[in-house]
C-alpha cells in the first residue's frame, strides 16, 4: 500500500484537498449545507463596502458556524495598491495572514496580471503575509512566485467561472514537475468532478472552486461529488497509473486456452 | 467639510476623527477601514483626523470565491 504525503498550506495540515468558495449560492442555507457536504476545511471569503446589499453579519456568522479555516481573497482588484490595501484590511477583519492574491489584468477573461502579481507578492511577503497567488499556468511566473517565497501556488485550470476544466494539462504538469516541493492548487475554471480528478491525478495537491458547486442544479449533491472526486484523484496519483501502451495486451491469460489456434 | 464615505458624499459641520465619523454612520463590527486608499488599523482610527476631500472606505465580510 502506497503511503501519502499530507496536504499542507504554510505548515498547516488538512485532511481535505478541496478548497471551496462561499459565493453565488442560491441561498445562505444552501451555501452552508454545501460547505458541509464538500467536507472542505478551507473556505474563501472577501470584503466589500458595508452599505452594499449583500454584506452583513448574517453571512459572517454562518461562515463562523461552519468552523472552517478562512482564506480571504482580493477579488476585483486591478492594481498593486488596491490588493495591498485590501490584503491589509482582510488581515485585520479575518485575523489571518493568509491571502488569496487575485490581481486581474484583463477584463475579458479575468486573467491574472503576472507582472503586477509578482510586485504585489513581494510587498505582501515583506509585510508578513502568507500569499496564495492565483496565477496563470505559466511555468516561469510560477517559478518567480516561488522564488519570492510563496510556498503555495494556485495556477488556473481555465478562466474564472467558465467550467471548462483543465485547458492546458501540459502546462500544469510541467509546473508540477519543476516545483516538486511546493503546494500546488488548481484554482478556477473547473466545472465537473472529473476535472478535479484530473488535477489530482496530475499530482496537484488540491483544487479550489466555487461556481461548479454553487451553479449546479443541486449544489449540495455536487459538493459531495467533488469531495469524492478529490479523494479518488489523489488515491490514483498515489497509486501510480499504469504506463500507456500503443498496442493491445490481453488481460486474461492465454495459457491453457481451449480451442487455441484451432481451425 | 466635504468627504466621501463608501462612495457617498458626506458633509461634516466640524472636524472629526475617523472613528467618530464611522460610529456616527452606524458601522457594525467586524469591519476594516481605508482612508484615501491606505489601510488604517483599528488602533489608529481615533487619532486619525479628517481633512477636506478625504475618502473613507469601510469594508465588511462578504461571500468570495
Amino acid at each position: 500500500m502506497q503511503t501519502d504525503m499530507p496536504f499542507t498550506v504554510y505548515g498547516e495540515q488538512f485532511d481535505s484537498r478541496l478548497l471551496i468558495g462561499s459565493a453565488l449560492y442560491p441561498s445562505p442555507e444552501v451555501m452552508q449545507q454545501s460547505l458541509l457536504a464538500s467536507q472542505a476545511q478551507i473556505v474563501t471569503v472577501s470584503l466589500r463596502r458595508q452599505n452594499s446589499v449583500s454584506a452583513g453579519d448574517d453571512f459572517w456568522q454562518l461562515i463562523k458556524d461552519t468552523g472552517l479555516r478562512v482564506l480571504p481573497n482580493t477579488a476585483g482588484c486591478h492594481s498593486v495598491k488596491e490588493v495591498v490595501t485590501l490584503a491589509q484590511m482582510c488581515r485585520e477583519v479575518f485575523a489571518t495572514d493568509w491571502i488569496k492574491l487575485e490581481l486581474i489584468g484583463d477584463e475579458y477573461n479575468l486573467q491574472p496580471d503576472p507582472i503586477a502579481l509578482l510586485e504585489a507578492t513581494e510587498i505582501l511577503i515583506k509585510q508578513g503575509f502568507k500569499v496564495l497567488p492565483y496565477c496563470t499556468d505559466d511555468l516561469v511566473v510560477c517559478q518567480r512566485l516561488a522564488d519570492l517565497g510563496c510556498e503555495v501556488l494556485m495556477p488556473w485550470g481555465a478562466p474564472i467561472g467558465t467550467g471548462k476544466g483543465l485547458l492546458n494539462p501540459y502546462n500544469l504538469q510541467t509546473i508540477r514537475e519543476r516545483l516538486p516541493n511546493h503546494t500546488l492548487i488548481v484554482d478556477a475554471g473547473l466545472g465537473l468532478p472529473s476535472h478535479a480528478v484530473q488535477a489530482l491525478e496530475l499530482g496537484y495537491d488540491a483544487v479550489l472552486l466555487n461556481s461548479a458547486i454553487a451553479g449546479a442544479g443541486c449544489p449540495v449533491t455536487m459538493a459531495s461529488a467533488f469531495h469524492h472526486a478529490v479523494v479518488a484523484g489523489r488515491a490514483a496519483y498515489v497509486a501510480q497509473a499504469m504506463p500507456e501502451k500503443e498496442v493491445a495486451a490481453p488481460s486474461t491469460p492465454t495459457m491453457g486456452m481451449p480451442f487455441w489456434h484451432q481451425n | 467639510m466635504n468627504i466621501s464615505y463608501n462612495g457617498q458624499a458626506l458633509t461634516l459641520s466640524q472636524p472629526h476623527s475617523l472613528l467618530e465619523v464611522i460610529e456616527a454612520q452606524g458601522a457594525k463590527a467586524p469591519y476594516a477601514v481605508a482612508l484615501n486608499g491606505q489601510f488604517v488599523p483599528r488602533s489608529g482610527l481615533a487619532e486619525q483626523r479628517l481633512q477636506e476631500g478625504d475618502s473613507i472606505e469601510l469594508l465588511s465580510p462578504i461571500q468570495g470565491g
